[in-house]
């Protein structure tokens, strides 16, 4: 503004102080590219699970209709959640299992830590072993498996059977034929009486 | 090619517009008088198909877009009151799902050509990758367009795709748990997913409109490849693109709509799955899950690989290597029809890549594991062992002196015995 030629002049630049030139194109540019990557944040984040998804995240169940051998499905957050009340043979086929001989030697119990083996005392519900309770969905690519309903084929293992790609569940969830690589997950829950559960 | 223009606005108006805009000077002379090789042969038509499909998909998906409800209490309904209530509905919304397939038909062959001719060697290089990305872009776009349905193939294919992210797991813990909870919205396949991928299936044709105008200026930089895979030499070896291949192409798009037109009006949900009539249900999964048959190869590859991660990398590398085949290909012949011994490698290549297609839609048990298997070996060791290699020990046969020689034979005159070279302008007015 003092120098009325700068429009027309480019050499005014070299007359300047080339340190504040530099002061005013770094500091523009940097201004402009941490504007820039801030809305990022909001157009990338708007995309996660909206709050009104988390607030549905917990429900609670009534296991007492639930008899000796039967299984229900219930949902919780958009997914099947598989209660299964075993039986005593059931039970017995799923603790008779070495943790080595398994797929995956790991519980996937969300209620105890991430390194605990794959036993059936830490697959079933603490303390109340004939309960199983876990998300029903196969760990290979999201298919729901097969074994809920009485007349459906639970494959070798008397579990679960993936109709999509074959794998294969034991009476505790726990996969024993592939191409699922991980046993199917035990969701958070907690027993709120002897005969109801809270999931989430 | 043209670089020097023979628009010639012969009113004051097209005088006047030709100063400010001169779109009509650039229609002139790349879609008029633009230099074509002679010998063209059908292979080449499918490029004219493909905008004109892009075009059908365009336009009726805009106008169903006005009736179609993205939730998921009402997408599976609108669709069906589309069919039902809708004035011209059924047709609208057939025309598009038809369209969808047929557009891939016309894809693939495009892309088989390309390979073939060796339309992805220098200088084509840019417009070759154009081509992929537009590949890509359309596989994106139909994928998201399939899963608006909500129907059970719909709700299960977007489950399975999605899922895939979730094999990052194994490489950074809880990666690709996150990836896919942003992906989805939720903890599942749910309304946000299904809304989001409406907003992106009608974004989606509008990016693949602007890369094909990249690829068409890319193409319209050397010019076009032709089946001896000679370059032009002499103005003698072009006609101009009109009449000569306006009309070709016209004549092939004619052909081409008669086949659409059959699946149309007679067999709207041959190439469908009955199964995508049943609506959604989150809690019941189809006893087979398959694609539509234009992903069936990619999804046999999928399968093939035993390896939850190694299965998604090689189902992303099918059409990523596809990106590298201008420099994977070694030899310094363009055309396949000189090439004795890759020509055999091609033709199988071919039929590896309709076997993979029929496999996909095969249970992946027994035989069927052994030949997918097979057969995705075969595809990618096509692209990384014997492109590279046949291209150095290959003795490619005599190529025509040059595209004028191959059309009139040998005894046509040599390109250093013809006339002068003419401009672009007198080759047009030489043959109109």
């Amino acid at each position: 503004m003092a120098n009325p030629d700068t429009s027309t002049d480019p050499s005014f630049l070299g007359d300047d102080d080339p340190s504040r030139r530099d002061v005013i194109l770094i500091g523009a540019g940097g201004f402009a590219a941490i504007g820039g990557a801030a809305m990022l944040w909001p157009l990338l984040d708007q995309m996660n699970p909206d709050a009104s998804t988390l607030s549905l995240a917990s429900i609670d169940v009534d296991l007492a209709p639930i008899d000796e051998g039967q299984a229900i499905t219930v949902m919780w957050r958009g997914k099947p959640i598989f209660i299964r009340h075993r039986t005593a043979k059931e039970v017995e086929e799923a603790t008779g299992v070495k943790v080595d001989d398994l797929i995956d030697p790991l519980a996937r119990n969300a209620n105890l830590p991430d390194d605990a083996p794959a036993t059936d005392d830490n697959r079933a519900a603490p303390e109340r072993e004939p309960w199983l309770v876990m998300i029903g969905i196969c760990t290979h690519l999201g298919c729901i498996p097969q074994g809920q309903a009485p007349g459906q084929y639970k494959g070798d293992y008397g579990g679960w059977f993936c109709p999509c790609h074959g794998s294969q569940y034991d009476t505790a969830g726990r996969v024993r034929v592939g191409p699922a690589p991980q046993n199917m997950y035990i969701p958070p829950y907690t027993f709120t009486s002897d005969t109801k559960i809270t999931i989430g | 090619m043209a670089h020097s223009s023979t628009y010639k606005p012969s009113t004051g108006i097209e005088r006047w517009f030709d100063s400010r805009l001169p779109l009509p000077r650039m229609m002139h002379d790349q879609f008029m008088v633009f230099p074509t090789p002679r010998n063209l042969n059908y292979w080449w038509t499918f490029g004219g198909i493909l905008s004109f499909m892009l075009a059908v998909q365009i336009v009726t998906g805009i106008v169903l877009a006005m009736h179609y409800v993205p939730t998921t209490e009402g997408a599976f309904d609108s669709i069906e009151k589309i069919m039902r209530d809708v004035n011209w509905g059924w047709l609208l919304r057939y025309a598009h799902a038809v369209g969808a397939s047929m557009f891939f038909l016309a894809a693939y062959f495009h892309t088989f050509r390309g390979l073939y001719y060796g339309s992805y060697k220098a200088p084509r290089e840019i417009l070759w990758i154009l081509g992929v990305l537009i590949l890509l872009l359309m596989i994106a776009t139909a994928f998201m367009g399939y899963s608006l349905v909500w129907g059970q193939m719909s709700f299960w294919a977007v489950t399975v795709i999605t899922n895939l992210f979730s094999s990052l797991d194994t490489l950074i813990p809880g990666l690709g748990t996150t990836l896919v909870q942003w992906i989805w919205g939720g903890f599942s396949v749910g309304a946000p997913t299904l809304n989001r991928l409406f907003a992106l299936h009608y974004l989606f044709p509008f990016i693949i409109a602007g890369v094909v105008i990249l690829h068409i200026w890319a193409l319209h930089i050397p010019g076009n490849n032709n089946p001896t895979g000679v370059d032009v030499k002499t103005p003698k070896d072009t006609v101009p693109f009109h009449p000569y291949y306006t009309i070709k192409d016209g004549f092939a798009l004619v052909m081409f709509l008669i086949l659409f037109g059959v699946l149309l009006f007679y067999a709207p949900n041959f190439l469908g799955h009955a199964d995508n009539y049943i609506e959604a249900n989150p809690l019941q999964t189809p006893p087979h899950i398959v694609p539509e048959w234009y992903f069936l190869p990619f999804y046999a590859i999928l399968r093939a690989i035993p390896d939850k991660l190694l299965g998604v990398i090689g189902l992303i590398g099918g059409i990523g290597v596809l990106f590298f085949v201008p420099w994977l290909d070694t030899s310094r012949v363009r055309s396949t029809s000189y090439r004795p011994i890759y020509k055999w490698f091609f033709w199988l290549f071919v039929i590896d890549c309709v076997a993979l297609g029929y496999l996909g839609a095969q249970a992946p048990e027994g035989w069927y594991l052994f030949f997918g298997r097979l057969c995705t070996f075969y595809y990618f060791a096509f692209f990384l062992i014997v492109m590279p290699v046949v291209g150095l020990i290959e003795r490619p046969k005599k190529l025509p002196g040059s595209i004028t020689q191959s059309v009139l034979g040998p005894d046509s005159k040599r390109p250093a015995e013809a006339p002068p070279p003419r401009t672009a302008a007198t080759a047009g007015e030489g043959v109109a």
